[in-house]
């Protein structure tokens, strides 16, 4: 995974609420077995037309936009399916970073671990990004994850939240799976609990 | 939670007795008893796993099956689609590498996984269940603590059998008194979501209680947790009682004999304590509940089905009301209109939501003696093989074909239209399954969400109506 420390970049203004996962990428895209590639797909239905021609009222259709690093919305981005080809898409797309007043759990969690920076903030201050973001390619937000804070065009700052260990892995570009299992010892302990006695193996070879 | 009260609620309990370690921040590691897996979001975990060098942890914990891609016609044919088999034959090739149960497309149990998860007695209360689907919520109606998942955390967990998660925040929904003839678990839950939006359950998991979930038989559960994620939440769950181990009793993966009993005694144990503290409440009086139908692109877009569509007028935040227009726009519907009365092209019973032997009954009550509507596309499709198997059994299979319905072989299907189960643009559907989203069930398809009554009344109809004036009918 990349690292993320600090971005600078356009943002894209899309003042839609409950934008779900099968909007940032139709089913029909998912028979991939790779992660990458997706990008020419995400909001396909809202992109394109029937015969494949981009629709020019979509953002992600105009200059600067579809260069756009960062993205911001209204609330409950991200809802729906849980498939982790939303942010694949995104990321494939440019996004780095999501803004929006509130997240779907998955969602938010599929972000991190793709190294996508999702950022909640009061409707209020999404308002006001957009407003920057409108103004195009002379109106770059800054995103810098070590101070938390992002910048305006204005140079105003705005603090935002972020988990420190998800914080922390996304500095540092790390994979949580060589974390995880560094806790072997402990994983194997629990394993062995008697009270966990009950629980039925499944034998492959039963299973018909 | 407040540290003063030891009173756990359901959740609580689960959590605790699977916490491997708790990390300094607060984030825990999390033990997963069950790992189920399909094969769109699991191709990329093993590719992950292999160009690593790392193994899976517990194969005898995880168990695969294919539901999303595969065809539910002609299963002796091969599958048309190229990346379809492409990505079947991916899975098929991870689980002999990686040496992991699978339930193969031609088994006589294949089906959706959340179908086959608790049939099966592979789900089972008091558990830990993750599947790289968000609708493994369906599995909470057991009392289990089952969630949907990415595939970078499907990685995770077939590497380590671990997750890493924070508590979520405890809701209690109940849902008081006893529900009129015709309202089923899918009218329940489309009330709840209509209620507390889609946004509603955020960070939260929910445990369904008062008398009229008490009154559910477990498929009705099922409906009910698989709905959970519409409503937000990262899980739905049903404190497990004696129609719960009635149910699991003797399935083939589940405890035997004394293992049974003992399992009974701790999974009476993990029911909320009184007093246990809830985040949020919310109560629904059960008798308000009419059969329900939505009209627009989010779940929470819910009528009863004497309503009428919202107008974007009705709402002062601008950005709300174009929501709206854009969604009556999607649908092709008209402000303030009626919503029974809608004519239907195609009518879908199926999915992880309403495709149970119970669900199939409920919609061949309805059709018994009546013929599909002129035009109309009617599909059944049921949960699993075993669930079709059963469905025949009892005749209901000879029901719906009389009846001009479609027969087909289990799956995910129309619900999600990954396989040839699409609606073509324009077409509007009355579905007995979980979104509808812009673009779910085919390009520009129009999908109104029910039960499996309901579109039982609208396939033999042609519309959205009230099934209770077709059942008083026959009564």
């Amino acid at each position: 995974m990349d690292k993320f420390t600090e971005l600078t970049a356009i943002a894209a203004p899309m003042p839609t609420e409950n934008i779900d996962t099968d909007q940032i990428i139709p089913a029909r895209f998912l028979k991939t077995i790779q992660r990458t590639g997706l990008g020419k797909s995400a909001f396909a239905a809202q992109r394109y037309d029937a015969d494949g021609n981009e629709k020019p009222d979509f953002v992600l259709n105009q200059d600067p936009y579809r260069h756009a690093e960062i993205l911001i919305t209204y609330d409950n981005l991200g809802c729906g399916s849980s498939r982790e080809h939303a942010p694949w898409a995104l990321l494939d797309f440019g996004i780095r970073c999501v803004i929006a007043p509130s997240f779907a759990d998955i969602f938010f969690n599929n972000c991190f671990k793709n190294g996508i920076l999702p950022i909640p903030l009061p409707r209020q201050i999404c308002d006001e990004l957009m407003d920057d973001a409108r103004q195009g390619s002379n109106s770059r937000l800054t995103v810098d994850l070590e101070r938390q804070v992002i910048v305006r065009p204005n140079g105003e700052t705005i603090p935002f939240e972020v988990d420190p260990f998800r914080r922390h892995m996304l500095l540092e570009g790390l994979d949580d799976i060589g974390q995880t299992m560094a806790h072997d010892a402990e994983i194997s302990s629990f394993e062995h609990r008697p009270a966990r006695a009950w629980v039925p193996s499944i034998t492959i070879g039963t299973v018909k | 939670m407040p540290v003063t009260n030891s009173s756990r609620t359901l959740f609580d309990k689960i959590w605790d007795d699977h916490v491997v370690e708790r990390l300094e921040d607060g984030t825990c590691i999390l033990y997963i008893d069950r790992h189920l897996v399909h094969e769109v979001t699991s191709p990329q975990a093993f590719e992950g796993l292999r160009l690593s060098g790392r193994r899976v942890r517990r194969p005898d914990a995880t168990v695969a099956v294919v539901d999303h891609n595969v065809p539910t016609s002609d299963r002796s044919k091969p599958i048309e689609e190229p990346q379809s088999r492409l990505q079947i034959e991916t899975l098929e090739k991870n689980v002999a590498e990686f040496g992991i149960p699978y339930f193969p497309l031609r088994s006589a149990s294949q089906g959706i996984v959340h179908v086959v998860g608790p049939e099966q007695g592979i789900s089972l209360p008091g558990m830990t269940i993750v599947c790289g689907d968000s609708h493994t919520s369906t599995h909470g109606a057991l009392g289990s603590l089952a969630f949907g998942i990415g595939t970078s955390e499907v990685e995770h967990v077939l590497a380590t059998q671990t997750i890493l998660q924070k508590p979520a925040k405890n809701m209690r929904v109940s849902v008081e008194g006893k529900v009129g003839p015709g309202v089923t678990a899918k009218d329940i839950m489309l009330a709840i979501i209509g209620r507390i939006g889609t946004a509603g359950g955020t960070g939260h998991v929910i445990e369904f209680a008062g008398s009229a979930i008490r009154d559910l038989d477990m498929a009705g559960r099922m409906t009910l947790c698989n709905m959970s994620i519409e409503a937000g939440a990262r899980a739905g769950l049903v404190a497990p009682d004696e129609t719960t181990f009635a149910y699991v009793k003797g399935r083939p993966f589940a405890p035997k004999d004394e293992a049974f009993e003992q399992a009974c005694e701790y999974w009476r144990s993990l029911a909320s304590d009184e007093g246990a503290y809830f985040d949020t409440e919310v109560t629904l009086a059960a008798e308000e509940i009419i059969p329900s139908v939505t009209w627009g692109t989010s779940p929470q877009d819910v009528l009863p089905i004497d309503g009428s569509v919202p107008s974007p007028s009705d709402v002062a935040d601008p950005a709300r009301a174009a929501q709206i227009q854009r969604a009556l726009d999607y649908m092709g519907l008209e402000a303030g209109q009626k919503i029974a009365g809608t004519p239907v092209d195609v009518v879908f019973i199926g999915s992880c939501t309403n495709s149970r032997l119970e669900d199939l009954r409920a919609a061949a009550d309805v059709v018994r003696g009546r013929h599909v509507a002129e035009g109309v596309r009617a599909m059944i499709v049921p949960g699993s093989g075993l669930v079709k198997h059963a469905a025949e059994g009892e005749g209901l299979d000879k029901v719906f074909l009389d009846a001009g319905f479609e027969w087909r072989e289990a799956g995910c299907s129309m619900c999600l239209g990954m396989n040839p189960d699409r609606l073509t643009p324009g077409q509007r559907c009355a579905s007995t399954s979980n979104r509808n989203f812009e673009g779910r069930q085919g390009p520009e398809g129009r999908t109104h969400l029910c039960s499996p009554a309901m579109a039982a009344a609208a396939a033999v109809t042609g519309r959205l109506c009230d099934v209770r004036e077709l059942v008083k009918e026959t009564v």
